[in-house]
Parts: C-alpha cells; structure tokens; sequence
C-alpha cells in the first residue's frame, strides 16, 4: 500500500473536526469564566438531533443546524443551573453530561440500524463542515483579540467583579458564551453522527467531549492552539487506526487506548510547563469555574 | 424584583428538604416526560418507585435493591470526602474496573486452590488496584499540575479497554469454547461473593458498604483528617495557613475513593456480575458521582441516597420489561435528579427577598 500524505491529511482532517468545533465552543465559554463539564454531553446530543434531522429530512446541512440549535438548548439547562441557580460549575456540567448521555440513549432507540444520507464533498474533496471548523479558528481569534465584544468576553472572563462594575451585564454575557459553546459542541457531535459514521449509535461521543475539554488547556486558551491540540488529537487517532489496519502484533484494545493516554500526556506536559514556567501564571482566565453573584 | 441574600452557613432545614423537593420535581418532570412519549405516566411513575418495594413482584425485586445499592454507596462515600475537599474524582467508574480486573486476576492465578484466605485476598487485590488507579491522578496533579478531573476521566476510558483486553486475551476463560470473557467466579466457591443471608440479596459488598458509611462518620466528624478536609474545602487558603499539606489531601482522597471503588468492583466481580467481561464497566462510578451530591455529601445522606437511586435501578428495569420503556430512561431520571438538587440547592445558600426600591 502506497503512503499517500494528502490522503492521510484528509483522514486526519475528519479525525480532529469533532474536536475542534467541541473545542472551539468550550474555549469560548471558558475565556467568558464559564468551566462547562458537559461538554460531551451536548456532543452527544448534537449527534443524535443532527443525525436524526439529516435522516428524516435526507439534508446533512438541515442536520448540522439542527445539531447546533439542540447542543444550545441542551446548553441553557447549565447556564440555567450556573447563572440563574448559582450552582456549582463542576456539578452542573457533570450533570448535564449524565443527563445529556441519558435523554439521547433513550431518544436514539428508534434511529439505530439506519445510515445518514450521504454528504456532497466539498471544495477540494474535503468536507464542508470540516472547512467551516477551519475557518471557524481564525474567526475566533479575529473575534477574541480584535473586536469589542470580545474584549468585554474576555474581561467577564478575566475578572467579574471588575467588569460588573464597568457596567457590562456578566450574566448575559456568560449566558451567549454558554450557547455558543453548546452549539459548537452540538455540531462537533453531528460530525461523527453525519459524517464519519454514518449511522447512531449509543455513546458514540466515547469521551470526545472530555478530550476537548483538555485541548483547551493544551491550548493555553488560544484558538490556534486548539487547532494543534485537535491536529495533534487527530493524528493520534488516525495513526492508531493504520496501525489496527496493519496489523500490528498489539491488541485491537490497547491501540485503541493511544488516544486517551495522548491526551492524559499531553495535559501533564502542558500543566508541567505551565505550573513551572519562568513566566508566572498560565493563560487560563482569572474566574474560571468561579460563579458571579451581583449584590447591587 | 427578588433579590438573594447569600447565607453566611448553609440552612439546615433546606439542606435536608432540597433533596425532597428534586425528588419530587424529578419525578413530577418524568411523569411529564413520559405522557409525552406516550406512556401513562401514573403507571410508569409507580412502576419504578412504588412496585420494586411493594408490588407484585417485590419478592424478586426487593433483595436487588442492597444489591444495587451496595457499590453506590461504597464509591460515594469515597467520593464525597473528596468533593467535600475541592477533590473531583470523576474517574471512579474506571477505578471500579481496574479493582474488579486485579481482584479477579488474584482468583483466577490461584484457580483451582480451595483455601479460606483467597477472598480476603482478592478484596486488598481489588482495593489496591482501585487505589493505584486513583493514584495515577492525583500524583500527576501534584508533581505537574494536571487537572484530576480530566485525568481521572481520561482513564476510565483506557480502563474499559483494559478490562476488553482482558476479556478478550490473558484472562479468557480456558475452557470457555472461545467465548470472550474469564472464568466465572460464582462457580468456585473460596472465591465467590455470595449472598450471605438468603433471599436479602446481602452479600460482603453490603457489610463493606455499611462499614464505609460507619467510616467515613467517624473519619468527617471526629477525625483531624476529616477536619482537614472540611477546612481545605470552605477556605484552602485559611487551611494551608493552619497547616494542611494539600497535596497529601489529594493523595489521602483520590487514593480513598480509588480503594472504596476498588472494592466495589472486586464485590461485582465476584457476586452479581461474575466474570470480567467487556462489559464490566456498568456506570456505577457516575451514578455514584450523583449519589454523594443527593446525600449532602454526608455519610447518613449517601446511605438513603444510594437506596433510593438503586430503586430507579430496579423501577427502570421493571418498568422496562412490563411497559416496554426504553433501558436509559433511568440515566434520564438520574440526571433530572442532579440536575433539580443543583438548582434547589440555591435555597440552602441563598435567603431570598423581595427587593425594596430604594
């Protein structure tokens, strides 16, 4: 078999897009000060509401929109939970998790055993919403470092306290954050429902969500290094899979592990960098996980 | 205009009445789930809380209920010492299984030898290998910094793919015709957990899960450690000046509840589940996460709390198989569950005020 680099690049292309988008999303809400733990539950279902839309109406795109609508409603339960309920950041995403993983079991039994319609290639063979995830980096850099609002996210993120009293509405600020971190996570979910597997199948996330929890602490909280972090990832699995294809005198169950234990390495040699760094400090913003409770 | 009013301690009336009310809306909001799906939702409701305890066929399903509940509140009694602390052991479902694998491994090395030590054995076997796995995360979090929650995470994934692997390769049952999956330990007595007194479903994972309550009583409200713990969890920074070491406290703590789920996974093994198959991972190291939140953190809390989430365990499964409703509607119920506490809990630390113009 001839090693082709463009086609193995594609192959990795597919392999990080769930992750970036899930990624992509968290950062977002994690540069607003919002620590969301559910993200693989609102992946999962963005799997299933997208997978379910692509089927009934027989348009993957309907899918991933409808993906990105049901990861941002699932989404509002944390915001609810953490905004309005001021409740423990850590436990409500844990919960949303569990629940999110539970309704789209349940929800999901009437879809098993049927195949996604097939989506049309995009520019240069390459799938569109995997385009979209790459331009959605840049986007959110632009967005992040360059523009107002971004600057207020950041702020809200950085320091609440300061920013409620600049006069910028943290709660709704928050709250945006939030949806859009679960509209991402939805269509990163859709991505493996609709694009790469084709079918649904219960738990089919299998900890997605959880690896781009840790790529954005990979990526120090900047959009380009969650798109090496989701590369990295990508190349992980895409190796791991050519190695099950050869053949390789390992068992199919521990090659299978190489991308969870990436990721547990790649987050020690992160946090070790960071924790021993000449630079103090580390780019996670100041009230990450904390919640904001205005008295006045 | 409302306004809240933080409490300077939480309310005690409300810390025991929100996980009333979340039970109560859980089961309210369920109801609602299920008329909508098509079911009636009076039947369904009584099916999973009401019929497992005293229906028809209670006499199957009530000795289920310490069977269920028995693993639950062994991890959650380890896992609330930690949360108590700001220590998020989210990996006790892989803990669980690594304690099942080693635990198992004892038996199966020893396979065919009769001898009166193999449980006792087989249980420190599984409680060390509970324990190492949970000290993978915190070690990695106090030499570099990792974060436990995603740590602990991480490698429950990479346990299911041991325990496969397992099943699959070094311990596939000989004589088992190719089929994946290790001897089963019911069939050889010195290493089986039955059930100690018959017809209640009590088997040693039972007793262990009493003296984890008993334990952690005692370790929370008359131990300096326990002491430790609260401190290092309502002021880390008052707790580090007044001498606590928090890396030994995340040490003590993931390597505590690593042991307890350990056990809980060897008591599986051994009883009810029998053999190491691919499947050994149930998901009773999340719902367990659910249970130490329900109990309040609190050893008494965690006792009830397990029970009660072993009836949905049970309800599902009957409601399943007399009114045909899907397996996961448990999980949903379980997440509804967290998810009302968390958003009751507002009560307990907030006073809430109708807001004066000024």
């Amino acid at each position: 078999m001839m090693i082709d680099p463009i086609s193995i690049f594609l192959v990795l292309l597919g392999a990080a897009t769930p992750i970036l988008f899930a990624a992509l999303g968290e950062l977002v809400a994690e540069r607003a000060g919002v620590l969301n733990l559910g993200v693989e539950g609102m992946m999962i279902t963005g799997a299933l509401a997208g997978f379910a839309a692509a089927y009934g109406t027989g348009n993957p795109f309907l899918g991933f929109l409808v993906a990105a609508i049901a990861g941002a409603a699932i989404s509002l339960l944390f915001a609810a939970l953490t905004q309005v309920f001021l409740g423990n950041q850590v436990a409500s995403g844990l919960a949303l998790t569990l629940f999110g993983l539970g309704l789209a079991a349940m929800l999901g039994k009437p879809f098993e055993g049927v195949r996604a319609p097939v989506m049309p290639a995009g520019p240069l063979r390459i799938n569109w919403i995997v385009w979209l995830g790459l331009v959605m980096v840049p986007a959110l850099w632009w967005f992040l470092n360059r523009t107002r609002r971004g600057l207020i996210l950041r702020a809200v993120g950085e320091n609440h306290e300061a920013a409620h009293a600049l006069g910028y509405n943290v709660r709704l600020t928050r709250l945006a954050a939030i949806a859009f971190g679960g509209a991402m996570a939805g269509v990163g979910g859709a991505f493996i429902s609709i694009a790469t597997v084709l079918q649904w199948t219960e738990g089919m996330t299998a900890g997605a969500g959880w690896i781009a929890l840790a790529i954005v602490v990979f990526s120090n909280w900047t959009a380009p290094g969650v798109l090496a972090g989701a590369w990295l990832f990508g190349g992980v699995t895409v190796l791991q899979l050519r190695l099950q294809a050869a053949g390789v005198a390992v068992p199919v169950q521990l090659l299978s592990m190489a991308p969870y234990l990436a990721t547990i390495i790649v987050l020690v040699a992160i946090s070790a960098r960071q924790k021993y760094s000449r630079r103090a400090g580390t780019g996670a913003p100041g009230s990450l996980g904390t919640n904001f409770h205005a008295l006045r | 205009m409302i306004a809240l009013i933080p409490r300077t301690t939480p309310a005690p009336q409300w810390q025991l009445a929100t996980p009333l009310l979340a039970v109560l809306a859980t089961m309210l909001t369920g109801g609602l789930l299920f008329a909508i799906m098509g079911y009636d939702p009076v039947a369904a409701i009584r099916t999973i809380f009401w019929d497992p305890l005293f229906g028809p066929a209670s006499g199957y399903s009530r000795p289920q209920l310490l069977v269920k509940a028995a693993p639950l509140i062994l991890i959650a009694s380890g896992l609330a010492i930690g949360f108590r602390a700001g220590i998020w052991n989210i990996g006790a479902e892989g803990q669980y299984i690594i304690g099942a694998i080693t635990g198992a491994a004892v038996a199966l090395a020893f396979y065919p030898l009769e001898a009166w030590w193999l449980f006792p054995l087989m249980v420190a076997a599984g409680m060390a290998g509970g324990w190492a796995w949970g000290m993978i995360p915190a070690m990695l979090r106090n030499w570099f910094g990792a974060s436990e929650i995603l740590v602990s995470l991480m490698l429950v994934y990479v346990a299911q793919r041991i325990a496969a692997w397992m099943a699959f390769g070094p311990m596939r049952n000989p004589q088992g015709m190719g089929f994946p999956g290790s001897r089963n330990l019911q069939q050889y007595p010195s290493a089986a957990n039955p059930e100690l007194i018959a017809g209640t479903g009590a088997h040693w994972g039972v007793v262990a899960a009493a003296v984890a309550v008993l334990g952690t009583w005692v370790l929370m409200s008359r131990h300096i450690r326990g002491f430790h713990i609260r401190a290092a969890g309502t002021a880390p920074r008052a707790a580090r000046f007044a001498g606590v070491r928090p890396a030994v406290l995340v040490a003590f703590c993931l390597g505590l509840s690593g042991a307890l789920a350990g056990a809980a996974g060897l008591f599986e093994v051994a009883g009810p589940a029998g053999q190491i198959t691919d499947r050994i991972g149930v998901g009773y190291g999340f719902t367990a996460i659910i249970v130490a939140f329900l109990g309040r953190l609190h050893p008494v809390g965690i006792l009830l709390a397990g029970l009660l989430l072993a009836l949905t365990y049970i309800g599902g499964e009957l409601a399943q198989l007399t009114m045909g409703l899907p397996a996961a509607t448990v999980q949903v119920f379980q997440g509804m569950l967290l998810f009302f506490l968390l958003g009751f809990d507002l009560l307990t630390r907030f006073q809430i005020r109708r807001r004066v113009r000024a």
